[in-house]
């Protein structure tokens, strides 16, 4: 890269690029600092929290940070995809609890609450979960790629489909009694590693590749930063928009059977507003609403951000109340942030 | 003696330490058309910005009047007297036209109700005045580009401002609707109003500006009168060097036939269109805006998989592209006429753009690209093309229309196409870059290739294609060859 930079900028004539692009060390000091700019913060945030609470950098309590945020972690992953194909997925809260209750009726040993020859093996119930949660992916990528349906509304749509379905399905009771092998992946650990930590950094590296490294991440960039250039280029942009849901359905599945293996127990009311929290992941990491722009590491440490504050507001008893009004503020805080950058360019 | 209408001197500004306008000078007088000249990058826009008050200065006065002035905001310039025509049209689709002429200045009536009647019979009026053909009433997203563009030149113009500001306002015109344009600038010239006029288009600035002033590399460079200057000399003057000449043309149609088209319809009543394209043969399409020229490339590339009439052959095979994959596996490539709608991700850098038709060949395996081979990818097609960019990574935004062009081409190239659909590739190009672009189309055709160059400008069509397609209301007016190649003809045809 360094070798094609240096003769532009001897050019003698000032070249149109140069006059846009930054050039100088300072204004490249600046970029970075704005693309690190969420990164720094997680820092400060952090470096604050411990001079204020002595328990806050405690292995037990990264652990537990690490733990409570893996499945927003898990949640907004897949919405980073959604996102920078320029749709957005409102169901993901509801998808938790449906693919929960599905996943914890293959794995219970209640009798009342059981598939008929239950419980089933753990990979059975797994599969199902994120076959689930694919299936309702599938549907909302289905009308909004096939029938041109906004994203909003078409998830909107999945949102309350996917509730009543749970509600139906479980008829309105928790799903108790799980066993313990379905257990495993919201209680036990890897190596002294938490099951949901170990899988939410097994999600987000599988991502990290995909969105990075193949042939597919490009085409979701495309086809969010510019639908009509993609399809003139020869990308299946209906394709790319029907798989980005399939992909945040599946992984609201698995999100969902680690909260009910953490809890024990499959609610059917669990979830609500989840999708809220995976946005704002989203958004504060810097993926742009607008599609085509963003990075799934800018998720994980926005989602690692909420959790902290989350954490270290609990920790020096913080009210709950004052806790939303505290997320909502960080939330626009980083886009105003993001926005600025964006007007100076 | 009295003071200029508008007299600007050492304008200066510069984005993050690099100087994008050094030294910007110009001066327009009562009752005349102003050319402002320079190549993409020289600084016009920032110019025009920092006068319309959407840019701050770093120094430098400007003054309207003989009154020194500095705007903080367009409705400032507004307000003032300078209104302007902007490149990129800005319509509110779902309102109508006389909604968006009367934009922000509604004429309101009892209890704020806005006072329809009165702003449809105004905008009635002005339309009649300037001689475009448009009802009020039309909602904008029924309108074609071209009608989209005469509406914002009506609007600027209902301002009734001494100074109006015209930055390409032809892009999206046909012949027949430029010339109403430049009857309304003449009228407007008698009133005593100025116009600066912005306009890749030498021809033009020669048919309609007094003076010129040419701005190169943010600085002023020379003004005069247009009578005492030669087309020769303004290009030199834009692009700092002689020019050999404006097209560059190489190529020589061979006998083989490798496109054949026959009864294809098309989207917006296209019906009925056969020819053939040869191999080494560049064929133009000429027609007025709407005619449907692109609408047969769209048709080709599988853009438009509800048209099914009609028999398309590539080399003897027939091709039958139901999505734009289908066409470029069969050797075609379309550059389509909106660069930023459907040419570029602006959002991504040079390197994604380039290698975004060709992303299969560029992988390491199924799973994995080879980011080395998208990088080499991409530098070769930067030094190729002679694309200025300070590197492969530079976002696409930052480069100017022409070295825009260039990436689009570049993608193309990559996917090693025999046939190349251009539709308008030089709109908003500066006449360097012309240049070169018409040399990579040139060369693609001597070197085997064919190629298809839908133009609303005449004189391209008749400097690079060796045939010309004539299209009239979504139909073949006819094919012209040769000698029958002529302005007069083309535009006889077409009209």
């Amino acid at each position: 890269m360094t070798d094609r930079t240096d003769p532009a900028r001897t050019d003698p004539q000032p070249s149109p690029a140069a006059a846009h692009g930054p050039t100088s060390a300072r204004a490249r000091a600046v970029e970075r600092l704005q693309r690190y700019g969420i990164f720094l913060a997680l820092v400060v945030v952090c470096l604050a929290l411990t001079a204020l609470n002595e328990f806050f950098l405690t292995p037990r309590n990264i652990v537990n940070v690490l733990r409570q945020t893996s499945i927003n972690g898990i949640l907004a992953i897949g919405l980073t995809f959604v996102i920078l194909a320029r749709g957005i997925d409102l169901s993901v809260g509801s998808v938790v609890a449906l693919a929960g209750v599905i996943a914890a009726s293959l794995a219970t040993t209640s009798s009342g609450a059981a598939v008929a020859g239950g419980p089933y093996p753990v990979a059975v119930a797994l599969a199902a979960g994120i076959a689930v949660g694919a299936a309702c992916g599938a549907a909302s990528g289905a009308v909004v790629a096939r029938f041109n349906v906004p994203a909003f509304v078409a998830t909107l749509g999945m949102l309350s489909a996917a509730r009543g379905l749970t509600l139906l399905y479980s008829e309105g009771r928790p799903v108790p009694a799980l066993t313990d092998e379905f257990r495993w992946i919201g209680t036990g650990d890897l190596f002294g590693v938490p099951m949901p930590v170990v899988l939410f950094i097994a999600v987000f590296l599988a991502s990290w590749w995909v969105l990075g490294q193949t042939r597919f991440g490009r085409h979701v960039y495309a086809a969010g930063g510019n639908p009509h250039a993609a399809t003139v280029s020869g990308i299946n942009v209906r394709r790319i928009r029907f798989a980005v849901f399939v992909i945040s359905g599946a992984l609201a599945g698995l999100a969902g059977m680690i909260l009910a293996a953490r809890t024990g127990s499959a609610l059917p009311q669990a979830g609500v507003a989840y999708e809220l929290d995976a946005i704002a992941a989203v958004v504060i990491g810097g993926t742009s609403l607008a599609g085509g722009v963003g990075r799934v590491t800018g998720t994980v440490i926005g989602a690692l951000l909420i959790g902290v504050v989350n954490n270290g507001l609990d920790l020096m008893g913080v009210e709950s109340y004052y806790q939303l009004v505290i997320k909502g503020l960080l939330i626009v805080a980083a886009v105003m942030l993001d926005q600025t950058r964006n007007q100076r360019d | 003696m009295s003071s200029p209408l508008l007299e600007v001197e050492g304008l200066r500004k510069s984005f993050g330490g690099v100087s994008a306008l050094r030294d910007g000078r110009f001066r327009l007088e009562r009752g005349s058309v102003h050319a402002f000249c320079g190549g993409n990058g020289a600084g016009k826009s920032t110019f025009l910005k920092i006068v319309m008050g959407i840019l701050p200065r770093d120094g430098g006065t400007i003054r309207l009047n003989g009154r020194a002035v500095s705007f903080t905001s367009p409705r400032d310039a507004l307000a003032a007297g300078i209104s302007i025509i902007e490149q990129e049209l800005s319509p509110v689709p779902a309102m109508t036209v006389a909604e968006n002429v009367f934009l922000g200045r509604e004429p309101v009536g009892l209890f704020g109700r806005i006072d329809f009647a009165k702003m449809n019979a105004a905008t009635s009026d002005l339309m009649d005045r300037l001689g475009f053909s448009i009802a009020p009433t039309a909602l904008m997203m029924d309108l074609t580009v071209a009608q989209v563009q005469l509406v914002e030149i009506a609007k600027a113009i209902s301002y009734d401002a001494e100074v109006i500001i015209m930055d390409e306002p032809t892009s999206a015109l046909g012949e027949a609707e430029a010339d109403h344009l430049f009857e309304a600038i003449k009228v407007m010239k008698n009133e005593g109003k100025g116009v600066i006029y912005v306009s890749h288009r030498l021809t033009e600035i020669f048919g309609v500006a007094d003076t010129y002033t040419v701005l190169r590399d943010g600085a002023f460079v020379e003004e005069g009168r247009i009578e005492d200057i030669d087309k020769t000399r303004l290009v030199e003057l834009i692009v700092g060097r002689p020019l050999t000449e404006e097209f560059a043309k190489g190529n020589k149609p061979q006998n083989e036939i490798v496109l054949k088209v026959e009864g294809i319809d098309a989207a917006h009543g296209v019906r009925d269109v056969s020819f053939e394209l040869r191999r080494g043969e560049i064929l133009g399409f000429y027609g007025l805006m709407g005619s449907g020229r692109t609408e047969i490339l769209e048709r080709i590339f599988g853009l438009s998989p509800d048209s099914v009439a009609g028999r398309i052959t590539i080399e003897g095979r027939n091709l039958a592209a139901r999505a734009p994959r289908d066409a470029i596996r069969a050797g075609l490539a379309l550059v389509t006429e909106d660069r930023k709608g459907s040419g570029l991700v602006m959002t991504q850098d040079v390197r994604a753009n380039a290698c975004l038709a060709r992303l299969e060949k560029l992988q390491a395996s199924p799973l994995m690209m080879s980011t080395s081979a998208e990088r080499d990818a991409a530098r070769r097609v930067i030094d190729l093309f002679g694309i200025k960019t300070a590197s492969d990574r530079l976002g696409v935004s930052n480069l100017s229309g022409g070295n825009q062009q260039k990436v689009v081409l570049g993608k193309w190239y990559l996917t090693e196409p025999r046939i190349l659909l251009l539709d308008e590739p030089t709109r908003g190009v500066d006449v360097g870059a012309k240049r070169e672009i018409y040399q990579i189309v040139s060369d693609f055709a001597s070197e085997g290739g064919a190629v298809i160059l839908v133009s609303s400008e005449i004189e391209e069509v008749l400097g690079m294609a060796d045939r010309t397609l004539v299209m009239r209301d979504g139909r073949v007016a006819g094919i012209l060859d040769g000698a029958e190649m002529t302005a007069p003809a083309l535009l006889h045809l077409a009209a």
